[in-house]
Formats: C-alpha cells, structure tokens, sequence
C-alpha cells in the first residue's frame, strides 16, 4: 500500500469519524419517540449502536490502505485474524443490513442473473451480488487478502467462499468443525480442530505479514470473553416483567457481538447496554407496555420485517423476550478460555447451536422457555437457512404434543423479500395469538 | 323470524357471506355473494340488508373474519377465521376433534379441544394446491358446474393420478390428459383424490384428533367428504352450514361480545 494511498485513508476515516459522532451528539439530544403506542421508547443506546456499526463500515472502505483484510463467515474464530490486526468483514452481516436497507433482492439479483440458483442462501445471493456488482448501502467493501470459513453455520459456506477465492484470487483458509451429533463433541473431533487452528497460524501469519504474539492472542481472546458474557447478561434481565429489551432490539443490538468480537470498545458498548437495561428493569420499563403474554423466536429474523413483527405483537401485548439465535452469540462465553486461546477455541467454535443436533435445539428450547417463563414459541421456516430450519416441524410437535406449548411454524425468510407474503403471515399470526389470548 | 341480535361477516377470497342470529345464537338470517373487488361497497350493502331485517331496531352487535376482515370498518372486532371457524363448528357440532375448512385460496386443519379451544392448527403456505380455487379452475377447464364435479367423479370406476398439486401445473395435466383421450370422469377422481391426499397431508401434520369436521363450501362436494373418509379411515362430519361457518362464529362471538360490554379492541 503506498504513502499516500495510507494518508488518505487515515483521513478519511478520522474525517468520517467526526461527523458519525456529531450525528450521533445531534441524536441524542432529541428526545426519543417510541415507534408505535404499544411498544416501550426506545432504548437511548440506538444512536451509540448506530455509529458504532457505522464507523465499522467506515472503516472498511479504507481498510485495505490501512489493514490486511480478512472476509470471514459469522462463527469463525476471527480472535487469530484480530490478534493480528486483521480489518474483519463478516459477509453475513453486510447481507443483512442490505436487508433490513431492503436492498438485498436487488443484490441477490446480481447474483442470480450469473446463475446462481434462488435456491442457494439469500444471505451468499446478497454476498456474491454485492462482490459481482460492487453494490452495497454501506460506500464500499474492501477487498479480502483472507478468506476464512468455518464449517460451523453450514455447509453452504464451502462453496461460497470457494467462489469468493477465485473471484478476489485470495487464500481460503478453511475450519472444518465436524458435527455434533451427541451432548458432546468427542474428543478427536476438538482435537482436530485445534489442529486445523494451529496449521492455520502460518498461513494467517504469511497474509498478515507479521508474526502472531501469544499475549495479542490471549488479549483478544479474553475481550471476546467479556463481550460474550455480558451481552448474555443483557439477554439473561429478559427473565423479568416487563422485558426490558425485546428479542427485536437483540437482533439489532447484537451486530457489535458478532462483527466487533474481540474488541475493547464492543466490550464498553456492552457494558453501557447493561446498565441501560438494568435502569430499565428499576424504572419497570418493558419493551412493550402491558406486557401478557411472552414468546420465543427461533431461527433468524426477518430483517425486512423487524419493526412489522414488532408493532404486530407488540398490539396484542406480546413481547419476543428471548431467541434461539441472539441466544448463539452469549451461550458459548463460559467456553473461552483467554489463557488456553487456540485450545478454547476449538471447544467454543464447535458448539455454535448449529453445529448440534435438532434435539439439542429442542432442548435449548425448553430451557429458554422455562428461564424466561415463556408462553409459546415461533418457529421461523427460513428458506434461505436449511440447517437452522431442518428439525422445526418436528421440534413444534414435541413442544406442543410433549411439553404443552403453543408453537407457530412461520414460514418466509431471511433476507429475500419474495418468499415473505405479508397477507398469509398475519393470518398465521393473528390466530396464533388469538389462540393464546384464549388460553388461561 | 326471531329478530337478529348479532351479525357476523366472512369476507374470503372467493365469496363474501353474512349471517344474522338471534338471543339464542341461532342463524335466523344470512346472505352469500360472490366476493367482489369493491370489498367496502359490499359490505355496505351487506349491512343495510342486514338493517332491512330490523328496520326499527338499534345497530346490530358485528364481528368480521376473512381476508377482507380489515375493510370492514364497523366492526367491533376483527377476528381470523381460525378462530372463528372453531367457535362455529363447536356452536354446531359440539365437538372438540379436528376441523378442516377448505377455503377459497387456502385450507387450514384446527385442532380443538373438548371445550371448543384452538389448541393447533396448520394452513396451506405459498400455493393454492388443495384449495377450493383447484377444484374451481379444472371445473371451469372441463366446463363441468362446480356442483356436479363429486357426483361425476364418484360415479367413475376408473382414476388416473394427476401427479401436479399446483392449481395451475394440474391445468396443464388435465389438458394432456384429454387430449389423450382419457375420460373426464378418470380425470375427475384423481383431481379429487390429489386435493384430499394434500389436505390429509396437513391433517395429519396437525395431528388427526377424532372426529374429522368438514367445513367451507367444498364440504358439499360427496367425492371429497367419501375421499376424505377413505384416506383418513374416520369419518367426515360435515358443518350444517359449511360456507356459511366463519361468518357463523364471527356472529357468536359478537352477540357474546355484547352480552359482556368490555373495551372494544
């Protein structure tokens, strides 16, 4: 990277900075307006979140003047590439704000017209249109020097990233985490991941062009740490009335956890939402006034229908207290270990819920439930997350036959706006809720 | 006629109904016409029909239910017809078991409890296969009136599978297959059969609980109720009133709404 090239981006990014803060200052000051008389006010943290995850984005257009670059999938163990001052981008993430921007279908179709199949992961459509196309609501995606993908999501991120590699010509580096199948994973199977983290150290080291010091690694290890442990935290006051931060605020509120992991300031901004919430929570603010009934969301949201979800239950006096999804970024805290970084990894990156069995989700389930004293459960049919939504239909039965809960199967998806038709799934929810409003 | 007390609106996709009851939640008054696009118009001529009934009287108690639910402004309440498909089958039946109404543009399977609850139910997603819009686009196809389609399909020996599900797939299938030569009434029987395969296929992903109600306008459809029987092994017990359940439950639970003034939501 020349001088120059290095100069500006210092520039621009410091430039941008200030006028994100300023933004920010300005939205502060305002006083906040709840969305809709049936949900709470919102929570005064949004501004901070938002030029958080603005300045990431930033970032990222001048990264490749300041940083290397590494694209990596949602559950990769990204504290190797950050000990090394990697700039991260997680492909997922950019999709998702492309749909919550509604933005992602015309992507998607970028992808789509060189062939890529409707049925493939809304989320890799989103990805792969942006790289083809160079559209994108954030400015610009810096170009990967990295590639990592760990199998622990899905299968579908082999191939993806594959076609990743041969359009930027950058290494792949790939993390095999085998299935979990039982309560535990055996012993081989973590061993072999911890083989696979270590072989990946010189590759790692070769792109960064610098070597990897134990203590950077022990360091960000222990950051992800605490960030993991208190956005569980944050999650876990949802076991009062009212919650104080419904599952919809989650599912915004947890891009700092998943793409700032390994952070200083993703810690802080943790820290910062507890106590908001915990303020919450001594005042008796719920995220919906009158709170009756409460539910669980499974599988991840529909990004282009978050504040629908949200007025539509929040109508009804129906708060989404705790998700499956949100759940995956805090339950795996206990699992790091700052002092042990490569070794703890490769437990914690083989237990992302997806990587488990259904019955292990149905579990989870159940316990959520009952922590949360929960009165049903949706079950988001995702189109686009096969292994996320394999097992749903049978998970339903059990909660409803076996455990008496009342379980909705929704079908739509993630990002792509044309498999969601508003009309069937308010029918759907409307005597879901119905159905519980008849109940004792 | 005892007078009305309570008024109930159904208004689906492929017709709008409307039902009037009396103190004792008895149909003492109804009206069925085909849904039009002018879904408010209709309701307001519903309405002054309905005022015909009681001229002197005070405006009627009104719940609505159906896809165009929102358009009817004068209700009191806007319920889905799930719930209030399960309040009228259990008004007539008095039976908990497991109701499948098979509707215009989507099908749903309840399942109520002895005390007439919804405690599950499931509904057709993203196609019309196994509605009652399959059955109206071959009747249409073959230029056979809607009503003799169970009777010709009964009366035929022979069944060719239609292997489409989808309403328009199964169009193209039923073209080929006469420009085959294969009968109508064959024809017929395995449309039949392909509609009551799918809804058995949602029954019993709600869990069949005997007995197995049969609601909406297809109920008198006899190739259906016999198929139906057939595929499941118990038998059919259709509404009194098929078409007219939704609106039926709607009634009821306006004439209770009003027996128990509370907030309106």
């Amino acid at each position: 990277m020349s001088a120059g090239a290095w100069a500006r981006g210092r520039a621009g990014v410091a430039l941008g900075r200030a006028a994100l803060r300023l933004q920010r200052l300005r939205s502060e000051a305002r006083p906040p307006h709840a969305p809709s008389e049936h949900l709470g006010p919102p929570l005064r943290i949004a501004p901070r979140t938002k030029e958080l995850v603005a300045r990431h984005w930033l970032e990222g257009r001048y990264a490749n003047s300041q940083h290397k670059v590494a694209w990596v999938t949602s559950g990769a163990p990204v504290e190797l590439l950050k000990a090394l001052d990697f700039y991260v981008v997680y492909p997922e993430n950019h999709a998702a704000i492309c749909g919550t921007a509604r933005v992602a279908v015309d992507i998607a179709s970028e992808a789509e017209a060189r062939g890529y199949s409707r049925d493939l992961c809304s989320y890799a459509r989103t990805d792969l249109g942006a790289a083809f196309s160079g559209k994108t609501p954030v400015g610009r995606l810096p170009r990967p020097d990295l590639l990592l993908a760990c199998t622990n999501i899905c299968q579908t991120v082999l191939f993806w990233y594959r076609v990743l590699a041969h359009h930027f010509g950058a290494p792949l580096l790939l993390v095999d985490t085998p299935f979990v199948y039982h309560d535990e994973a055996p012993a081989h199977a973590i061993e072999y991941v911890r083989r696979q983290l270590e072989d990946a150290v010189p590759l790692v080291e070769r792109v960064a062009g610098r070597r990897l010091i134990d203590a950077d690694l022990r360091r960000v290890a222990r950051l992800s740490k605490q960030a993991s442990e208190l956005w569980m935290e944050v999650m876990q006051r949802n076991r009062h009335r009212p919650a104080p931060i419904s599952a919809i605020d989650q599912f915004i509120q947890m891009a700092p956890i998943v793409e700032m992991r390994g952070d200083a300031v993703t810690v802080d901004f943790y820290a910062a939402l507890l106590r908001e919430v915990d303020e919450r929570i001594r005042r008796g603010v719920g995220a919906v006034r009158g709170e009756r009934r409460r539910l669980l969301w499974d599988n991840l949201p529909i990004w282009y229908r978050l504040r629908y979800l949200g007025e539509t239950l929040g109508a009804q006096g129906v708060a989404l207290v705790a998700s499956t999804y949100t759940n995956a970024w805090g339950e795996l805290a206990p699992l790091i270990d700052p002092d042990q970084p490569l070794a703890s990894a490769a437990r914690t990156y083989i237990y992302p819920i997806l990587n488990r069995s259904t019955g292990h989700k149905l579990k989870t389930m159940l316990s959520m439930a009952q922590d949360y004293t929960l009165d049903g459960v949706i079950l988001h049919s995702d189109r686009s997350c096969k292994p996320y939504s394999m097992g749903q239909m049978d998970q339903r039965d059990r909660l409803i036959r076996e455990h008496g809960i009342p379980a909705l199967l929704l079908e739509a998806d993630h990002n792509d706006t044309r498999c969601f038709t508003e009309e069937q799934a308010s029918a759907r929810l409307g005597a879901f809720l119905e159905m519980l409003e008849a109940r004792p | 006629m005892s007078a009305l007390c309570a008024l109930g609106i159904d208004v689906g996709s492929t017709t709008a109904k409307i039902v009037g009851i009396d103190s004792l939640g008895e149909i003492v008054w109804h009206c069925l016409e085909p849904a039009e696009p002018r879904v408010e118009q209709q309701v307001g001529r519903f309405l002054s029909l309905a005022q015909d009934q009681s001229p002197d009287g005070p405006p009627l108690p009104l719940v609505a239910t159906g896809y165009g639910r929102h358009l009817v402004h004068l209700a009191a309440r806007k319920v889905t017809e799930i719930t209030c498909h399960a309040r009228g089958i259990f008004r007539e039946l008095a039976h908990g078991g497991t109701l499948v109404d098979i509707g215009g543009q989507d099908s749903k399977v309840i399942v109520l409890s002895a005390r007439g609850d919804v405690v599950d139910f499931s509904m057709n997603d993203k196609c019309a296969a196994g509605t009652g819009r399959f059955l109206e686009n071959t009747a249409a196809r073959l230029g056979i009136p809607l009503a003799q389609m169970g009777p010709v399909a009964l009366a035929s020996k022979e069944e060719v599978p239609i292997s489409s599900t989808c309403t328009v797939f199964a169009e193209s299938e039923v073209i080929s297959l006469l420009a085959r030569g294969v009968a109508v009434e064959a024809i017929l029987r395995g449309l039949h059969r392909a509609l009551v395969r799918r809804i058995v296929a949602m029954v019993r992903a709600a869990g069949l609980v005997p007995p197995l109600m049969l609601s909406g306008g297809v109920a008198h459809n006899q190739a259906v109720c016999s198929l139906l029987e057939e595929e499941t092994g118990e038998r059919v017990m259709p509404a009194l009133h098929p078409e007219l359940t939704g609106a039926y439950g709607a009634a009821l639970i306006a004439l209770e709404r009003a027996a128990t003034p509370g907030p309106a939501s």
